[in-house]
């Protein structure tokens, strides 16, 4: 067996054996060994990626490669490099983390954990497909699963959240197959070659400029929906407010990088000529996005809608560092993606557990919570401050390489946007100390909080594994920039 | 000569933050206190041996030599890159002595000072995490390193001041002091990205080279009149004038107050306060040289308007920590104004020298100032001079401290203050009339309102205290009779033998004429002070009567506050946000909405049945998105 194909075969053997479990108890052991493996294995996977790619110069490795259907010459087949490499350590810190802030899932935890875990298995899957076909299937198998989730375990209007998502995340994958398929219809111009879905042997020919054209908008607000970009971002509050916990971390921390990672992927590397084509148009949509999207954080009532706000400014700014074509914005795009995935998580779980408490999420309603939770109080600033850029946090690294990467671009247009992006710094700060200074601070608001349970072992193991690869990452960026230079190399040869 | 060892300063308290920050439950309160106070005794050690060999043998031809220490942190580009090190000149290692004096009394003093709060070592580990903050500051090597620890200090000071995070008053100025230095800071990180872009390094060593590319090259590009180098240095200034609390920028710092008292002695009186000195001080060679000093004369104008209009606001405030505060913000004014007249070649650096020195004892007076209005604070538990009067028989420690500092402030002649303040009015003089008329009614104004606090809290009838005040403790009173002695002997360190631009020693006199000028306008102060308030009378109704509107005006702050407020409040909440999230809620989201319901009866007529609405709504999005890729097939395929 493969080492990537593994990803795939964990989390499947996991969910069969949840299948066999009785309660609470023995589900989230399964849930956790399962997802434990998982988690070392793509620890492993750095080390392994290392020290192959010492010795091994293709742009991908650990490439496997099986004939599906022979007649449409559809492969299952997967490669990772280093981009898919921390995407997929990323997955897995959140998935584990996910669990242990789930320990306490009372509703039917069985099919809880079944769910979570096959949608975690639709990720793994996507970020290391090479094949085209094979993508789009773990997409789906990805977004699927979130329909129930939100439907069954949520809270508030969630049927009508839960239909908005995946509608709107359905709409976008079918303007996302069109694209797909018209690569798939040109991938062997100028060969005489099969048609093919392999992302390595499209990447080897031409498409037309007028193809690339058609497609390219198809392919990118299909996956950027998932984005979240700016006007196309509506699913995503709504979603996150009604989602239980665990799902809301894996969704904002997870699923919606599938679409940064996805543009990156697929539109840009299959596309070039397109996305240059393209890129001013989507640029005005993204820092519309940062900036809107911290605006609208500012006035929100309830904790979920803010941070699903904010996930609409940091995501807006991987896509519009990913449109600025150079390699420091692209470098910074990708830590970007990381670092919005842990700290959003992050968040998330804080916020489940003051939910958890309290029962409320209205920001008008909470208040002087430090005082009686200091552990879930401490980390809430410490994940405020992370998110709002603080040096020695990813957030930082991620957003400097964004603008130094954007301010390489010396034509009026790029500047404008670039300071108006460069200006969410602000925004993001008023917001971000507003929700902390609020419900964290101050006197406490309700005399029935005084008596709140302290924060559990499990809570405390899961946001410690969310914030230590983030203070890792902003006190030591080097080593990962390094790794992720190369692998963005062959992304600029394509615009070449 | 090796300097490595200075590395050493900013990781102790690091260390000590990790550690105190960690277990902050676990570390009784009397274990940490002193912890830190001994982690910083060894930060101060360290400074101090560092000053006496790099002054007494760091020079080559009679020229200051840095020593350089880093390692890359980060690569941008092929050219930019983010350096971590330690850099030693002059002013670094000037300021490492006064960040580490001040720190270590501080750290002493609030083991008296806090005694009996429950978050004892949470604020010694947030002391930790400022010490390390400014430390890594004062030491950058580069442009950007200097902005990664600018923002540090700016959430240890949000840290600290919100350190009663149960007072809402408390938890609003410390948010506002994160949100207007961030603001100030936005332009500060546009001004670097301008360097970089245009430089192609952030490098101080390569920046200010007199003759190194950048300066020359400053007329290469430009945008509005001005080189781009320009705008950039005068967005970087942005930034030191928010953390400086320079006009407009100023609104946070009187909030500030709301910390605990030895974190307004620390940060918001000698050390972060005077960091955008620093920032301008650090840059001196660009913003003399490029446009032959354009940005240099915003500087000036903004420091000095800066130093007068403080001065005038401190006169009617009744909050004698707020007091203190405008009258920082006046005399880093001062500062900053100083820096704005100098020139660069040997005396015409008096300016440059002037400031760097008055920084150096501005933080130990003030410092102190600061520590004293604690040692009243913490006891009659009042911030406000009408609660006072009378105390100097109670608090004679504090009363004498407090008096040299005040003392030293007005510039009276023997005193610290009165030699650097001499040294800026010789500077101001000598390049620019108008400022140096201002300066020296500011120091009157100086001079009248520091004892107007003096008589008014020592003096003056006695006022019915609950309890009998009595003196602080040793830890408090130590650090403050130590800044006593520095508020006097600091005066006579030949400052222009160690620190000037070109980082050549030249010869400094005092200008016995100006300095006579200036004293006598600052006995008058002290006088009208005396006649004023040294006796309860009505004088001072009757004056803030007479002027009526304009007394109104000054006490209310020049209703900048209200400004602020309006603008944050109405316009970008009222304005922008709300509607925005109406917009969203409204517009894009309702015709994300209004499609679906298109396309639901869409499909639905088209199947003619009802079956569950699931179901409806993603065969209706699927099967039109099957359609739509048919359609493309054919299309292609033909």
């Amino acid at each position: 067996m493969d080492i990537l194909s593994l990803f795939v075969i964990v989390p499947i053997i996991t969910v069969i054996a949840l299948g066999f479990t009785k309660d609470l108890k023995q589900s989230r052991i399964v849930a956790l060994a399962g997802m434990l493996v998982q988690l070392g294995m793509s620890i492993n996977l750095i080390f392994a990626y290392l020290k192959e790619r010492a010795v091994n110069d293709d742009i991908m490795v650990f490439v496997k490669d099986i004939m599906w259907f022979e007649q449409f010459n559809i492969h299952y087949s997967v490669g990772v490099d280093a981009i898919s490499v921390v995407m997929i350590i990323l997955t897995a810190v959140i998935v584990v983390a996910g669990i242990f802030i789930s320990w306490m899932v009372d509703d039917l935890p069985k099919e809880f954990f079944i769910s979570l875990i096959i949608l975690s298995t639709g990720v793994f899957g996507f970020f290391i497909s090479l094949d085209l076909f094979t993508m789009f299937v773990f997409y789906e198998i990805a977004v699927i699963p979130m329909y129930l989730l939100i439907g069954i375990w949520g809270s508030g209007p969630r049927e009508n959240s839960a239909m908005k998502l995946t509608l709107m995340l359905m709409g976008a994958s079918a303007l996302l197959s069109v694209g797909i398929f018209g690569i798939y219809f040109n991938s062997n111009i100028g060969t005489d070659g099969l048609l093919t879905f392999n992302i390595l042997e499209i990447a080897q020919v031409n498409i037309p400029e007028a193809a690339q054209n058609l497609f390219f908008p198809m392919v990118f607000i299909g996956f950027a929906t998932l984005g979240a970009l700016f006007p196309f971002h509506t699913w995503s509050p709504s979603g996150h407010a009604s989602a239980p916990t665990a799902v809301s971390m894996l969704h904002a921390g997870v699923l919606m990088k599938l679409g940064g990672y996805g543009v990156f992927r697929v539109a840009m590397y299959l596309l070039p000529i397109g996305a240059l084509n393209w890129s001013d148009f989507f640029l005005v949509l993204a820092s519309i996005g940062v900036v809107y999207g911290a605006l609208g954080a500012i006035m929100q009532k309830d904790l979920k809608y803010i941070n699903a706000y904010a996930s609409v400014s940091h995501l807006g700014l991987v896509l519009f560092a990913l449109l600025m074509f150079n390699k420091t914005a692209w470098n910074g795009a990708i830590i970007q993606s990381l670092s919005h995935g842990l700290l959003t998580a992050m968040f998330f779980a804080l916020i489940g557990m003051v939910y958890g408490r309290t029962h409320t999420r209205d920001v008008a309603k909470l208040g002087g919570i430090m005082k009686v939770l200091p552990f879930i109080g401490a980390i809430y600033v410490i994940t405020g401050l992370a998110y709002l850029g603080l040096p020695g946090f990813s957030g930082f690294v991620a957003e400097m390489n964004i603008f130094v990467g954007s301010f390489q671009h010396d034509d009026t247009f790029h500047r404008v946007l670039t300071i108006l992006a460069v200006s969410s710094i602000v925004v993001t700060a008023v917001y971000i100390l507003r929700m902390v200074g609020k419900i964290m601070m101050g006197p406490l608001s309700n005399p029935e909080y005084a008596n709140l349970p302290k924060a559990t072992w499990y809570e405390k193991v899961g946001l410690a594994m969310l914030l230590i690869p983030v203070v890792i990452i902003g006190v030591m960026p080097f080593g990962l920039g390094e790794m992720l230079k190369e692998s963005i190399q062959p992304f600029l040869e394509r615009l070449q | 000569m090796d300097f490595s060892y200075t590395i050493l300063i900013p990781l102790i308290p690091l260390a000590l933050f990790v550690i105190l920050g960690l277990f902050s439950k676990k570390i009784p309160a009397s274990i940490s206190g002193w912890m830190g106070s001994i982690g910083l005794g060894v930060t101060f050690v360290l400074s101090y041996y560092a000053a006496y060999q790099y002054y007494l043998n760091g020079k080559l031809n009679g020229v200051y030599q840095p020593f350089i220490y880093k390692y890359n942190w980060l690569n941008f580009t092929d050219k930019l890159h983010i350096d971590m090190g330690v850099l030693i000149d002059p002013i670094s290692v000037m300021m490492l002595v006064v960040v580490s004096t001040i720190s270590f009394m501080v750290n002493l003093y609030s083991i008296g000072y806090m005694k009996g709060d429950d978050g004892f070592t949470r604020f010694f580990a947030y002391l930790a995490l400022f010490s390390f903050s400014m430390f890594g500051l004062v030491l950058s090597t580069n442009l950007f390193q200097i902005y990664i620890f600018w923002e540090l200090v700016g959430a240890s000071s949000f840290l600290l001041i919100g350190y009663y995070y149960t007072k809402p008053s408390a938890v609003s100025a410390a948010k506002k002091a994160f949100i207007v230095t961030r603001f100030a800071d936005f332009g500060f990180l546009v001004g670097i990205l301008i360097i970089g872009y245009y430089t192609g390094t952030w490098d101080f060593q390569e920046l200010n080279n007199p003759e190194g590319s950048v300066i020359t090259n400053w007329a290469a590009t430009s945008f509005m009149g001005l080189s781009v180098i320009t705008w950039a240095l005068i967005l970087i200034f942005m930034g030191g004038a928010g953390k400086s609390a320079m006009l407009p920028f100023h609104i946070w710092l009187p909030d500030a107050m709301e910390g605990p008292t030895p974190v307004s002695a620390l940060i918001h009186a000698a050390t972060m306060v005077v960091a955008g000195v620093y920032l301008v001080a650090r840059l001196f060679p660009m913003y003399y040289f490029v446009e032959d000093g354009f940005a240099l004369q915003v500087v000036a104008y903004v420091g000095a308007i800066s130093s007068l209009f403080a001065a005038i606001i401190a006169l009617t405030q009744n909050d004698i920590k707020r007091v203190l505060a405008f009258s920082t913000m006046s005399q880093i004014g001062y500062m900053m104004l100083a820096l704005g007249v100098s020139g660069y070649h040997g005396h015409d650096g008096l300016g440059f020298m002037a400031s760097m020195f008055h920084l150096f004892t501005h933080a130990m007076f003030k410092g102190l100032l600061f520590l004293a209005a604690g040692s009243v604070i913490h006891a009659i538990h009042s911030n406000y001079l009408q609660d006072m009067g009378g105390l100097r028989k109670y608090l004679p420690i504090t009363h004498i401290t407090f008096l040299i500092a005040a003392l030293s402030i007005s510039g009276v002649p023997l005193f610290a203050g009165f030699f650097s303040k001499d040294e800026i009015l010789a500077a101001a003089y000598e390049n620019n009339m108008l400022i140096y008329i201002s300066s020296v009614f500011v120091a009157g104004l100086t001079a009248f309102y520091m004892f107007r606090l003096y008589f008014g809290i020592f003096w003056g009838k006695e006022k019915e205290y609950e309890h009998t005040p009595h003196e602080s403790p040793m830890s408090m009173t130590i650090p403050m009779m130590f800044l006593a002695f520095m508020s006097i002997a600091g005066g006579y360190i030949h400052f222009s033998k160690y620190i000037s631009p070109d980082h050549m020693p030249f010869e400094a006199h005092l200008n016995y004429y100006l300095a006579a000028i200036a004293s006598t306008v600052g006995l008058i102060g002290i006088v009208l002070a005396f006649i004023f308030y040294k006796k309860e009378n009505n004088l001072s109704e009757r004056f803030s009567h007479a002027f009526g509107v304009f007394y109104k005006w000054t006490y209310n702050k020049f209703y900048f506050d209200e400004i602020y407020l309006f603008v944050t409040k109405k316009i970008i909440f009222g304005l922008v946000a709300t509607p925005a999230a109406w917009f969203d809620k409204n517009v894009v989201d309702a015709s994300m909405i209004g499609i679906g319901n298109v396309t639901e009866s869409f499909s639905e007529k088209i199947k003619g049945m009802q079956s569950g609405k699931f179901q409806d709504y993603a065969m209706g999005f699927i099967s039109g998105g099957v359609v739509i890729a048919i359609v493309v097939f054919y299309l292609w395929i033909n």
